[in-house]
């Protein structure tokens, strides 16, 4: 086979690994705006806060340890123990319906009917405020995250194709990072439990409900309040995982707040409001920046990634200003 | 009288938060928050404790005791603009931006106000020539330097010769990242080998498509001119794909610990080009550890000491302080002025002697600074990271830049700069 097909077979799949990457952080945004309409900013620096949590709770770390060493003048920093990583989860997903109970707690419950905007802008703030508090109680380190998953290139794969290309031809075999085939199976398996969840039981479909129309619901007797906890405890829940997901690739460190960014063309050509478009968006972003990359990138200087997964969702909005899954508004006068 | 009182309790306010008239003041445009806190930490912590130590152990220089003025940037260009406005009438000595950003911004606005700025290992490269940069420093060396130590290295690396070699610089879209290009380029030509530029786009946190354009074509060697999360990914993908990383090199923004650590065994090997030791063990530690850590004095947790980057902030104070004490050595008076410092920088002399009377013995190379050279010496060796034993170590002697295709380079920049804005060059005889 000519190596130039090869290669973009190499780079299509690499392309669909990196979509199902943006999807992960893409499903936070969706939930929580198709349960409650708000676009919530604060997604990526949720990720980076879950992720925090998890390194700091599997190395023992002492929280806000600079804020209790300056004020006491003690040198604490770590307890002396390690969690493991299943613990270490566990208690990263507690301290995220936490923050889920707090954000119902203290924000929203005081903006019940605020225009969308408002609730928008109290998101922000929630953002930068998640941001220093962060920083504040697990320190600015860029941490190594470990929980167990193999990361690197598939040799197996790469001995296996390395014959496929035609003899005599500069061609290595087909490479593809086995960190983000755990990152598939793991966003496949999340779509499935959150479709279940949504469908088959008594909350999911009361989230559906909400989903639908908040009046209607609130009408049949279901907590809007208690349905805001849940849906944030679930979107907490998708950004750890994207945060694990992330966090194995470049460390947890602040800039892992800023993946929301290759989330929101995601959102833009998927739709806000479905899941599968989430998914099937960050497929088609992936596919469709890395293909650019590869053919049209090195004519034009490289690094066209970033703005062609903007223009790609853009093109998308013309045709269909909803996105691909998304609801289509109807405003009758 | 209430108003009176006020007045008064406001006075009194600012007198005690302004620095006192006999102080030699220096302001820190810092960056402990934001995405590149990780690196900006370190880095203020070593600059913070040396001053402390000089205070602390000396009194300061000259008698004058030292004070700092710390501004927050978050390594953000507009915010650091900010800071020079709120702390140039403050009595500060000189600006060093910590950021290229910032530098490119102080440049017209230091020369105006006649304060000097010095970019240590940044900024805009062409103001090593003091003929036309008369404010602006960038000792102990610039980008095209370190572009042509580490090419040098590179082809002792191959026996001597880079002919035929092929090369891949995977750089920072940005104007910094963008310096190295112009001298890799013009050292292709001289050396024979082929350059391939691969562009990263900010922050840098998704890197397949390059790192697989780098598997597909093999390269003899990878350059890096990163910063932030960039490195990381970086180290991580060269790792994934198995990229010999002995042949993997950064600059010296892209050679610390936090740019290693979070892809552990897989760094290991990686090297960066670097003009200063890394690690503890000299003398001038054990003096801050008396002066300054064990008084609870410290800027940091202490986690940080003989960190690349901590290091790079102590020998940045060292060189600030050594230039004081110069100016008041030329000027014959403790108390100096901006421009005083300014002749201090440029007459500054840092000999090996000096470098161990300082408590740091072979920690870095000579500095002589003159009216004409601003960017002197411009020598660098090469570091390599342990995984194992989880630390940078000299791997090569040091290195002279190439001054042949350098040094051209310098006078054509910095000569169309002062025909843009209309700057006769002064003379250095």
């Amino acid at each position: 086979m000519d190596p130039v097909v090869l290669n973009t077979l190499e780079v299509i799949l690499n392309g669909l690994m990196a979509g199902v990457m943006y999807s992960l952080v893409a499903l936070g945004f969706v939930l929580i705006f198709k349960a409650s309409g708000i676009f919530n900013y604060a997604q990526g620096v949720m990720a980076l806060f879950a992720a925090l949590t998890l390194v700091g709770l599997q190395t023992g770390q002492v929280p806000f340890a600079h804020l209790i060493n300056a004020i006491f003048g003690t040198q604490l920093h770590h307890f002396g123990w390690e969690l493991p990583s299943i613990l270490a989860i566990l208690g990263s997903m507690a301290v995220m319906i936490l923050f889920a109970f707090l954000v119902e707690r203290y924000i929203l419950k005081h903006l019940v009917n605020q225009e969308p905007i408002i609730l928008f802008m109290a998101t922000i703030g929630l953002a930068f405020f998640m941001e220093g508090f962060g920083d504040l109680m697990w320190g600015a380190d860029i941490k190594k995250l470990d929980v167990g998953l193999p990361q690197g290139g598939s040799f197996w794969l790469e001995e296996q194709t390395a014959g496929w290309a035609s003899e005599g031809s500069d061609y290595y075999g087909m490479y593809i990072d086995v960190l983000d085939v755990w990152a598939t199976m793991i966003a496949v398996a999340l779509v499935v439990a959150l479709t279940l969840f949504s469908q088959y039981t008594k909350t999911g479909r009361a989230l559906r409900a909400v989903a639908d129309d908040h009046q209607a619901a609130l009408s049949v007797g279901i907590s809007l309040r208690a349905i805001w906890v849940i849906v944030w405890a679930i979107a907490g829940f998708v950004a750890l995982v994207a945060g694990i997901m992330w966090g194995a690739k470049l460390g947890v460190q602040f800039s892992l707040s800023l993946i929301a960014l290759k989330a929101l063309p995601v959102l833009m050509l998927g739709g806000f409001t479905s899941i599968p478009g989430a998914i099937v968006g960050g497929l088609i972003i992936g596919v469709g920046e890395k293909l650019f990359e590869f053919a049209i990138g090195p004519m034009i200087g490289g690094a066209t990634e970033n703005w062609f997964a903007y223009m790609l969702a853009l093109l998308f909005l013309v045709f269909r200003p909803q996105g691909l899954f998304g609801d289509k508004i109807i405003e009758r006068v | 009288m209430k108003t009176g009182a006020f007045t008064a309790m406001a006075a009194a306010t600012m007198l005690a938060a302004a620095p006192a008239l006999a102080d030699l003041v220096i302001p820190t445009l810092n960056y402990r928050t934001g995405p590149y806190a990780p690196s900006g930490i370190p880095y203020a912590d070593g600059f913070s404790d040396y001053l402390r130590l000089l205070n602390a152990r000396d009194g300061g220089v000259g008698g004058v005791p030292i004070v700092e003025r710390e501004c927050e940037t978050a390594y953000n260009t507009e915010k650091g603009v900010e800071c020079y406005e709120a702390l140039k009438g403050e009595g500060a000595l000189v600006f060093i931006p910590q950021s290229t950003g910032i530098t490119y911004q102080l440049i017209p606005k230091a020369t105006v106000d006649q304060i000097p700025v010095h970019s240590i290992g940044y900024g805009r490269t062409s103001a090593a020539n003091g003929k036309v940069f008369e404010w602006v420093f960038n000792y102990p060396g610039t980008y095209w330097d370190a572009a042509s130590i580490i090419v040098k290295y590179a082809m002792d690396q191959s026996g001597g010769s880079l002919e035929g070699k092929k090369i891949t610089l995977v750089y920072h879209n940005s104007a910094y990242g963008k310096e190295p290009i112009r001298t890799l380029e013009d050292l292709a030509k001289k050396h024979g080998y082929t350059l391939n530029l691969i562009a990263v786009d900010h922050p840098g946190q998704e890197q397949k498509s390059q790192w697989l354009q780098i598997r597909r074509e093999r390269p003899d060697f990878v350059f890096m001119w990163g910063w932030g999360v960039m490195n990381q990914v970086a180290v991580q993908e060269a790792a994934n794909i198995k990229f010999p990383m002995e042949n993997f090199i950064g600059v010296w923004w892209s050679g610390s610990e936090a740019d290693v650590k979070p892809a552990g065994d897989g760094a290991n090997g990686y090297k960066a080009v670097t003009w200063h030791s890394p690690g503890s063990d000299f003398p001038l530690y054990a003096d801050l550890k008396t002066h300054v850590y064990d008084k609870g004095n410290a800027a940091g947790d202490g986690t940080k000491v003989g960190e690349v980057l901590y290091n790079r902030g102590v020998f940045s104070a060292i060189v600030t302080t050594e230039a004081i004490r110069k100016a008041q050595e030329i000027h014959g008076v403790a108390q100096i002025t901006p421009a005083m410092m300014r002749d201090g920088m440029e007459n500054l002399d840092i000999t090996a002697e000096r470098w161990a009377e300082l408590g740091l013995p072979g920690f870095t190379a000579p500095i002589k600074i003159s009216c004409a050279d601003h960017g002197a010496p411009g020598l660098a060796a090469i570091q390599q990271w342990d995984a194992a034993a989880q630390k940078w170590t000299i791997v090569s002697d040091f290195y002279t830049p190439d001054e042949e295709v350098v040094q051209p380079l310098i006078e054509a920049d910095s000569m169309a700069y002062a025909s843009e804005n209309n700057i006769t060059p002064r003379s250095c005889e």
